[in-house]
Parts: structure tokens; sequence; C-alpha cells
């Protein structure tokens, strides 16, 4: 712990840690100092004087240096005018007077020059309600402003900087909260200041516009409603709005969430989502979100939602509408009749519970439980994987990160912030990587390989060298592997690989170290800890089968699988919404959206979080665990089902990881500093307290002792190229043409057209320009394309990206032609 | 107590009865013949438009907010100018309020900000069924003669910037 010092501020004697500013020891201490362009997580640069304060010090003799007393006291000497109590850092002895007459009369006269030209717009602006300059005003301003009204400044309402993200000039008030955000949080510098003095304004000069996964955190952050996001533009007035807390379901990371939700006319009197909040979690997301876990909601109340089971039947194959009884009896007796030929086929949009009764059904049934997935390895996860402990945010200096064969900017967003963070805090970042990523700037060291080289790349981090001394001599490591230029087997390679790295460098079993996967969806690691695998050819694994498919849509993803699934013997579909795989399926059931129901995920940090119902079920759909239940009754075979809570509990006496978890536990929650989410949201902006569970992390096999069993690593089994072959690699975009990303209106502007990219030369090579219209075919797969040169990619290699219709699994041998 | 005493009281009575059958009657023949109301009667909710017809209310729902008894029910929309309902960039696409909720307090009037929602002098509701109580925005809306006056309005760009009509002092 760092050195304490000891400060008076309005009287009251407090301790604060060295090199803390004044008006965070004031915030911890209960004494709130109004501040608009101070914020704890960002650097202090006392723009908007707000926070003036009389801060006195210790008076010195200059002679001797020594501390005059004066009637068995220091003598305390206040400066003669005020100063800013974000950017001066607590001292010894320090006397601070925040409610002085003086001090009162300056942050009275602040908000009065920060309303001169604030328009009236209160009663039609977003943040009304929430709003830190109008619980200031209230607090400290004056009724009454010497400015004169015709000189108000009247700007431009309703700039778009994005297609997200609207601004309003009259309203910004010059804090530059969102700049800095951008600059020092996000680094992504999109956003700045133009023109000077009262011309002072915001502009983006990024093309697209507000070009940032995180532009939605500047909207919360933001003092005023200057920045608003075009999703909730006139959605509700903030005291309208009901919170309920929920575990975002777009990604790996496991962002903790408020749902904001009000009953709605235009929704047919139902309570609807309004807007996503980040909820504080300082372990997971500590108070940001990105764009796509803060717009991506819209899929729950999309028009294709499932809401009655239906049934396809005789030759013609007729579909009816039936009742959850008759549909769950022709899909139990069909898997009752499969004997060994039956298979669960289950992704990770499940929650825990969902995939503890499909498995279960399945080992009962002698079925094989596959995960529909595209990046293997997840069992290593769960022996080496981070377990207790475990914070990104706490690591620094003595820590190593390696980040192998992923684009953290466009598969887990906050996982690169945190990272990122990390790095500048000064721990070592080890960058391997094909291409260039976002990442490479904050590495102490990039390692480019060939695609197909990367667990030689691994190895070198046993190896003496510069990279091997960073990985073998750090306290704590790290290492978070994904799937650039991989399929299933290449990706659990190159898991077998980093396990045994961190397995021979002791890096496994303790807090802060371990093997992170950055899987697909929000639970694989759930599924993994249930005992859920993907299948290397998963064509072959379905063919002629009874299948059972929940939350995936293998058919709309491949034509391959598709084809697969036509010679199926049975097919029983159970999801949220309507696509390809739900139009041949035998049996449709509907099920419900985590929004709607309780449940938990397990996060890449194989943390294990709960999520509550937000809004009310759509039309018949039942929870995925009941559904399995209820399917298992016809099969003679007894499951729980009662709720959510029953189901996990039984989950944890069955499996390890998750042994002496209870939803209890999962929703403890502990003081999250800094203090965000109270009632003073000039503090830290408009991010939800986290008052329903911080979530636990599960036992790793290594921190129970266990024998870690790593597989001989395997070559990534790379088609043979010759140099004039082009070889297509998968990469993964965050904003693809998935289900939950397309039905929102204002995310699919930026899915854009599907883009193979490739350096100029190869382009040359082929004969193709940027820009043009390209058959691809590759692998048996072929679609259409735009050719995008990116000098990143290396020779001869084409990034064919994942869920944008041209279905690449592997790397393949490619051909492209105009 | 004498015989003649009851007579009295009963010749007393009626005499009374009598005298005001010359009087003016304090009644009215409702509902043929109506009461003016008083100028600070608090009837039933009118939502206002300026004079080009442009509604007064801009959706902000703080009626909704100071209302006691909940009886106002606001959604907002983004108005444009092909279709501009009201001045500045919100509109009030839903506006209901349940007439057996509201206690005609006033508070809605008080909160408005643009004086869109004043409360009339119509008392006369009757319903059948509670859904009847409800009254939609159309229901509310003060009505107009002529029709370019209907909402929405297709109006030039940029003339109708602001939702908050401009007050130079404040006391206005």
């Amino acid at each position: 712990m760092s050195k304490q010092v000891t400060l008076t501020i309005d009287g009251k004697q407090i301790t604060a840690p060295e090199g803390a500013l004044i008006v965070d020891a004031a915030k911890m201490a209960g004494i709130d100092i109004p501040v608009f362009c101070h914020h704890p997580k960002l650097e202090p640069v006392g723009m908007c004087r707000m926070c003036l304060v009389e801060i006195g010090r210790p008076m010195r003799d200059r002679a001797t240096g020594q501390i005059v007393m004066e009637n068995g006291a220091p003598k305390i000497q206040f400066m003669p005018k005020l100063e800013t109590s974000c950017t001066n850092r607590v001292e010894e002895g320090l006397v601070v007077l925040t409610q002085s007459e003086k001090a009162n009369a300056g942050q009275k006269s602040t908000v009065e020059f920060l309303l001169t030209s604030h328009p009236l717009d209160c009663p039609v602006c977003d943040k009304g309600g929430e709003c830190p300059l109008q619980n200031l005003t209230m607090a400290h301003g004056s009724s009454q402003s010497r400015f004169i009204y015709d000189e108000k400044l009247h700007l431009e309402k309703q700039v778009p900087l994005s297609e997200l993200i609207y601004l309003d000039r009259e309203r910004c008030i010059q804090c530059a909260r969102c700049i800095r955000f951008q600059d020092e949080v996000a680094g992504d510098s999109v956003i700045g200041f133009d023109e000077r003095g009262r011309s002072t304004q915001i502009v983006s000069f990024s093309e697209p516009g507000f070009d940032s996964v995180f532009s939605g955190n500047t909207t919360d952050i933001c003092p005023v409603g200057a920045l608003t996001t075009a999703d909730f533009r006139f959605g509700a007035r903030p005291w309208e709005l009901d919170a309920q807390a929920s575990v975002c379901s777009q990604c790996p990371v496991g962002c903790n969430t408020t749902l904001n939700t009000r009953r709605e006319a235009k929704a047919g009197g139902n309570i609807v989502i309004k807007r996503v909040m980040p909820r504080q979690n300082e372990e997971v997301n500590e108070i940001w979100l990105c764009d796509k876990g803060r717009f991506a909601y819209h899929y729950t109340e999309s028009k294709k939602r499932l809401t009655k089971p239906l049934t396809r039947t005789g030759k013609d194959r007729k579909v009816n509408r039936v009742s959850w009884e008759a549909a769950t009896k022709l899909a139990g007796e069909n898997f009752l009749k499969a004997k060994k030929n039956f298979v669960v086929l289950a992704s990770g949009r499940l929650a825990n519970e969902d995939l503890f009764n499909l498995k279960t059904l399945a080992d009962q049934f002698g079925g094989k439980a596959v995960l529909y997935s595209h990046i293997g390895g997840g069992e290593l996860t769960a022996q080496v994987g981070v377990s207790a402990g475990t914070n990104l945010g706490v690591l620094g200096s003595g820590s190593t990160i390696v980040v192998v064969a992923s684009n953290l900017y466009e598969e887990a967003p906050i996982w690169y912030l945190r990272v990122k963070q990390a790095a500048e805090r000064g721990a070592t970042l080890i960058v391997m990587n094909p291409r260039e990523t976002k990442l490479d700037k904050y590495a102490s060291f990039v390692e480019r390989y060939d695609y197909g080289q990367e667990i030689k790349s691994v190895q070198e981090l046993t190896k003496k060298g510069k990279l091997g001394d960073a990985f073998m001599k750090a306290q704590n490591a790290i290492i978070i592997y994904g799937s650039e230029g991989l399929g299933v087997a290449g990706s659990a390679s190159l898991a077998t690989a980093c396990a045994k790295a961190l397995n021979e460098t002791e890096h496994v079993g303790k807090a802060n170290n371990g093997l992170i996967g950055v899987w697909e969806r929000a639970n694989d690691q759930g599924a993994w800890e249930m005992g859920f695998k993907p299948e290397d050819d998963l064509a072959a694994a379905l063919k002629g089968k009874v299948v059972y498919i929940a939350g995936a849509d293998p058919v709309g993803d491949d034509p391959k699988l598709a084809k697969a699934l036509e010679s199926a013997d049975f097919v029983v579909v159970q999801d949220i919404l309507e696509n390809a795989t739900t139009e041949i399926a035998d049996v449709v059931l509907p099920a419900q959206t985590h929004v709607e129901r309780e449940g938990t995920f397990t996060s890449g940090e194989r943390r294990v979080q709960r999520f509550y119902p937000a809004v009310a079920v759509v039309g018949d759909a039942r929870a995925d665990y009941a559904i399995t239940a209820q399917i298992a009754k016809h099969m003679n075979f007894i499951m729980q089902s009662a709720n959510a809570n029953i189901v996990f509990e039984i989950l944890a006496e069955t499996l390890k990881p998750f042994e002496g978890l209870t939803y209890e536990k999962l929703s403890n929650v502990r003081v999250q500093l800094p203090m965000i989410g109270r009632g003073d949201m000039y503090y830290g902006g408009t991010t939800y307290e986290n008052t329903h569970g911080l979530g636990v992390h599960l036992s790793a096999g290594a921190t129970r002792g266990e024998t870690v069993r790593i597989p001989r690593a395997q070559k990534e089994a790379l088609p043979k190229v010759k140099d004039t072959d082009l070889l297509a690699v998968p990469v993964s975009k965050l904003y693809h043409r998935g289900a939950t990303i397309e039905s929102a209106q204002l995310l699919n502007q930026r899915i854009g057209k599907t883009t193979v990219s490739m350096n100029f030369d190869t382009a040359e090579q082929w004969g193709v320009v940027e820009g043009a219209q390209v058959k691809v075919s590759f692998d048996g797969v072929s679609g259409e394309a735009k050719v995008k040169i990116d000098e990143t990619v290396s020779a001869g290699v084409m990034l064919v990206p994942r869920g944008m219709g041209l279905a690449i699994r592997e790397p393949a041998v490619a051909k492209v032609k105009l | 107590m004498g015989v003649l005493e009851p007579l009295v009281e009963l010749a007393r009575g009626l005499g009374q009865t009598f005298r005001y059958m010359f009087e003016r009657p304090v009644t009215v023949q409702y509902p043929e013949q109506k009461r003016t109301v008083r100028p600070r009667f608090r009837g039933r909710h009118v939502l206002k438009r300026y004079d080009n017809g442009l509604e007064k209310c801009i959706g902000c729902s703080l009626c909704a907010a100071a209302c006691p008894s909940d009886a106002i029910f606001v959604e907002a929309s983004e108005n444009t100018d092909e279709k501009r309902f009201s001045p500045g960039e919100r509109y009030a696409s839903t506006y209901e309020i349940n007439m057996l909720r509201c206690i005609y307090c006033g508070f809605c009037e008080d909160a408005c900000p643009t004086e869109a929602i004043v409360m009339g002098d119509n008392y006369e509701l009757s319903f059948t069924d509670r859904r009847q109580a409800i009254y939609p925005k159309d229901m509310l809306l003060e009505p107009v003669h002529v029709h370019t006056m209907l909402t929405p309005q297709k109006v030039d760009a940029g003339v109708f910037t602001r939702s908050v009509p401009e007050m130079k002092d404040p006391r206005d």
C-alpha cells in the first residue's frame, strides 16, 4: 500500500494515499466537490474551473525549511486565489475549504459562466434528469445571469458525429471529457477541438465519423447533453426508466450491464428495453461498454422472434403450430429412437444452466455434445485458465501479457482496452500476430509470424531471448489466444502450445496467471467447462444423425453444414430467432433470450455472472433449460427445470470448477472504487452502480491441484501452398452479419459489404484492384466480395472475414476472379 | 305546549316556501342551460397549438413527472422539417391522459415549459368503460378550423429550431 497522508477538508481530518487528487480524496471521505471536466478515470486537466476551493499549506521557514508553528499548530498559509482541487494533489497537513464563502462564490460564478450560451433545452434534452450541469446549477448556480441575452451563441444543434452519436454544439461546455476518453482510455484519437476561445467546438476527423467502437461511452461521461446516442434519442426521460442488472451476451468479456426498461404504447403496452448502460465492475469492464454491447440489444425485440412451437410433418413438410407438449413429445420420441446417432449441437449463446441440461441429456442417452464454435482449446482453459483473484485491471509492472493470433479490438473490445491499460501501467505486452493490430502500438514486443507459424512463435516464450526473458521472469503471465487465421484444429494446437508455455514456466494455478481464449460467444467458456467440444469436421458429425440444435444456425452459416443437415435423420432446433436452420427443422422450439429470464454466463476470464429477467417473455417462448427438461420427460428421464436457481445448484454439485457456487454468492458485491453511479452523476458519469453481483471466478484444474494434462502440440495443418497460390485465412470482425447485429438498425450500417483484404502485390498478381467486385472460391465455397487493399496483410494471403457470407472455417487455398 | 303551536310552525314554513316562489331561482336547467365557469376553473385538459397550427407540446414528459396520480403518459419522437408536429427536435408521438386517475390539480399546467397543456373549462366527462377514460392525443389537441393548420406540416428547413420559445426576460 502506498504512503498515506493526512489532510483536513472542511474541518474533517482525512487520510488519503499520497499522490491522490484532492477532489478524489474528498470524495472518499464523503465530501462532494462539484466537477465537470474531472473524471476519476481520466488525467486531470483543470479546464472547467468548477472545483475551485481554498487550499492552505503549512508555512515553512525560508531559512531553515522548518514548518512554522503557531499556538502549537502549524501555521497555515492560504493562497490569495482559489485553486482547482482536480489538479492539486494531497499533501501532508493541507487544509482545504470547499464550502467557504470565497469557494462558493467561485463555484457560483463558474456555473454562471458555463451557462452563458447553454440553451434552455432541458425539457427536450436526453440528458435532462441525469445531467450534471442541471444538478450542479440547482446546487451551486445563481438564479440570475448577468450576461446579456443577445450575446448568447446560437450554434448547430443536431450534428451527427457518426450514425451512432449526435452532437449538440450549443450544449457543449468544452470540458473535453469525450476527447480525453478517446485519447487516453480508448486510444482512438478521432475527435478533438476545433477553433479557439468562444468558438471552440468538438469535431470528428475520422472517416467514417467518430470511428471508434467505444464511442457510446462518451455519452455516459458527457456532463451535459452535448453527446447523445442516436439509439436512445428521445426514447424516454431517465426518471421513467426501470433498471435491471444484466450481462452482455455479445462476446466472451461478459461486461456487466444495466438494462433500462419502460412500458411503451408503441410496443403495444409491453415493457421494452430502451437502452443498455454499463454497470460498474472494476474487475471486468470497469465503467465502459463497447458499442456492440450497447446497441445490439434489438434482436430481443426482433419481428423474427420465434413465438410458438412448430413441427414439419409428412412428405410435403407441412408446418403445424402445435402445443409444447406435442412438440417436445415428437422430439423426445425421435431422440429415443436415435440411440447412438444422437447429437446435441449447442453454442455459447446459451446460459450455463441450459448447457448443463443439454449435456446431461446427451450423456444420459449416449449422444455426442458438440460445441458450435470455430475455436478449439477450451479443455486447456479449464485446466490452466485464469481463476480467483485475476483482474486485468491491476496488472502492471512485473506482469507479462501475451496476445497471440487475435485482434482484440475487433473480437473483445473491452479486453483490448484493459490490456492496453495494463501495458500503459508498465506490464510487458507481447503481441504475436501475422498482421498489424491496434494493440501493437502499446506492445513492448511485436512478433510477426507467417500464417501457420504461430506455434513456433509461442515456443519462443520458453526459449532464451528477448521474449523468453520477458515471459519466463515475469511475476504474472497471462496468454490470450484467438483464432486469427486458424480453424478449430489450428486454434486447439495453438492453445496447447500456449498452455505448455504457461505450465513450464509455472504461470498456472495462481491469481493473474493462465490462459484466456478469445471465444466467439458469451458463454463458450461455460460450454467447455460442461464438456462440450467443437468438431473438426462438423458436417461429417451431423450427416445422417438425429440432431438437437440449440442456439446455432449452421444452415445459414455454411452451405456444407446445410447439406449435411439435409441428410440428417431428424432435426430439432431450439432458438430465439427465425433463421435458415429453423426453416428446415422437423421441430422448432422457441427459446427465451437472456433478457427475459434468469441464468448465468461464464466469461472468457472464467467468471460466472448472473443476469436477471428485465422484460416480459415473447410469445410462448420458454427457457432453454426448461425445454430440454421437457423433452427429457418424454424420454422418461427426469431433469430439474423448476427454475434456473435449482438447475445451477445441481450444476454446482456436479461440476468441480463450479463447486460451492450459489446464486447468492454470485450476487455478492464489494465496494467498487472509484465510486461511480451514485446520486452524483457529475463525478463519474451515468454508469450504474453494481448492486446485483460481481460474479465469481471458477476454479481451474491447476488451482485445485490436479495434474495438468496437455496434449502434444500438433502442427497447424496448413494446406500445402505454392508461391503462386492464394491462401484464404479467416479473421474475425466486430460487426458481422450475425443475427444479433443485423436486427440493430444502427449497427447494421456499420457491417458493410463483404470485403476480402490482400496487399497490393498479391492483388496485382491476381489482377484485381481496390474496390473490385470479385468471385472468391475456396474449399468448395464460393461467393462475391469486394477487394480491399491492405498493406498489413502478408503476401500471398487473403483475409476473409467470418460471418460475412463466405463460410470459411480454416485456412484454405483460394481463387479470385473478376 | 299548546295545541296551536304546531300549526303556527307549519304556517311559518309554508310562508317561507311561498316567498321563494317569487324569487329568482338559483338552479339552472342543465344540460339545456349551462353556467360559465370561473376564470381559474380546472376542467378537462387541452393541448394548445401555436397560431400556425404547430403543437406547443414538445413531448418532454414533465407533466407526467409532475402528475401526482400518474395519469399522464407521454412518448416522444423526432421531428423533421418534412413532417413537423412541433417546433424543435422533439414532439409527443403518444400523449394520453387517464381522466379517471386525474385529480384535476393542475400540476401539469405548472410543469409545462411551453404552456402546451392547459386545464380547459370542459367538465362534462362521462365514460361507459375504463378504456374510454383514457384520452389520446387527438382528443386532447385543440381543434383547428383550417386544415392547413393540422399537424404534421411540411415546413421550410431551419425555421423551427427551438423547442422552448426564446424568453429574453425569464419573468415573462
